[in-house]
């Protein structure tokens, strides 16, 4: 076989911008990932939080002043959106799978959907959660 | 004459060795979590800066412990699998499989610490109930 000569190719994340262009159904995929594996954090959050309910009351009013403190709400506000997102990509993948939708015109239409769907439910949420 | 039948010749072959196994656990995963999430994510929310005794009261409730470990147990393995199909998309050799242990352990970790705290606050929720 004859000596192949190795060439340092761009991998998928960093094709984006020189090398092709953005466009609503890739971007609408690479954000399904991106906050599915932010969400990790959250959780991780989550369960301290819970957790130090169950040890003492001290060391929960420390947990849980950080936990309801402006940061604490912007972490659980963006956490919800990006449970939303992900929840509503999530239904459009299961429609994808099902071999519906995929043409680009629905295609984008739903990326539209998660996207302005997940600020709506989003806002309901925090409205359900504060009242 | 051969021995092997098609099937078992054709099992365990191809790139990932295992069919569409981590795909389909996906779509089952997320169907499940598509009934679970909305109620958890309220109930949650809602019980976000309560005082420790409210919050061991609500998490204590059968319905809402269930549904507590259903979300943990069930989003946990959905997300070591997602993680690492991100990770086999980007990444090769050792630190791939060093990311993919690490991403399992994460979920393994974030599992058993919400199991414990739903343990405890089970009991507490027991004792409390056994003062009033």
């Amino acid at each position: 076989m004859a000596e192949t000569k190795r060439v340092e190719r761009p991998l998928s994340p960093f094709m984006i911008g020189p090398y092709y262009r953005a466009q609503m159904t890739s971007m609408s995929s690479i954000l399904t990932r991106i906050t599915g594996n932010a969400l990790i954090a959250s959780f991780f959050l989550g369960a301290w939080w819970l957790i130090a309910a169950a040890t003492s009351p001290s060391y929960f009013d420390f947990v849980n002043w950080l936990a309801t403190s402006w940061l604490g709400f912007l972490v659980w506000v963006g956490s919800a959106w990006a449970i939303w997102y992900h929840y509503l990509a999530g239904l459009r993948h299961l429609y994808f799978d099902a071999g519906k939708g995929l043409d680009i015109e629905t295609a984008e239409k739903l990326g539209w959907a998660c996207i302005i769907g997940s600020v709506v439910l989003t806002v309901i949420t925090v409205i359900i959660v504060m009242i | 004459m051969r021995y092997l039948t098609d099937r078992k010749r054709a099992v365990g072959k191809g790139a990932s060795h295992t069919g569409t196994e981590d795909h389909w656990y996906m779509t089952m995963s997320s169907v499940a979590l598509a009934f679970l999430v909305p109620t958890f994510l309220i109930i949650f929310g809602r019980a976000l800066g309560r005082p420790a005794a409210e919050v061991v009261q609500i998490f204590s409730h059968p319905f809402v412990a269930i549904l507590t470990a259903l979300v943990t147990i069930l989003g946990m393995r959905h997300f070591a699998k997602g993680a690492q199909m991100m990770l086999e998309d980007y990444t090769h050799g050792s630190l791939r499989k060093g990311l993919v242990i690490l991403v399992f352990s994460l979920a393994y970790l974030v599992t058993a610490m919400v199991l414990y705290a739903l343990a405890k606050i089970t009991f507490l929720g027991l004792l409390l109930g056994a003062a009033n």
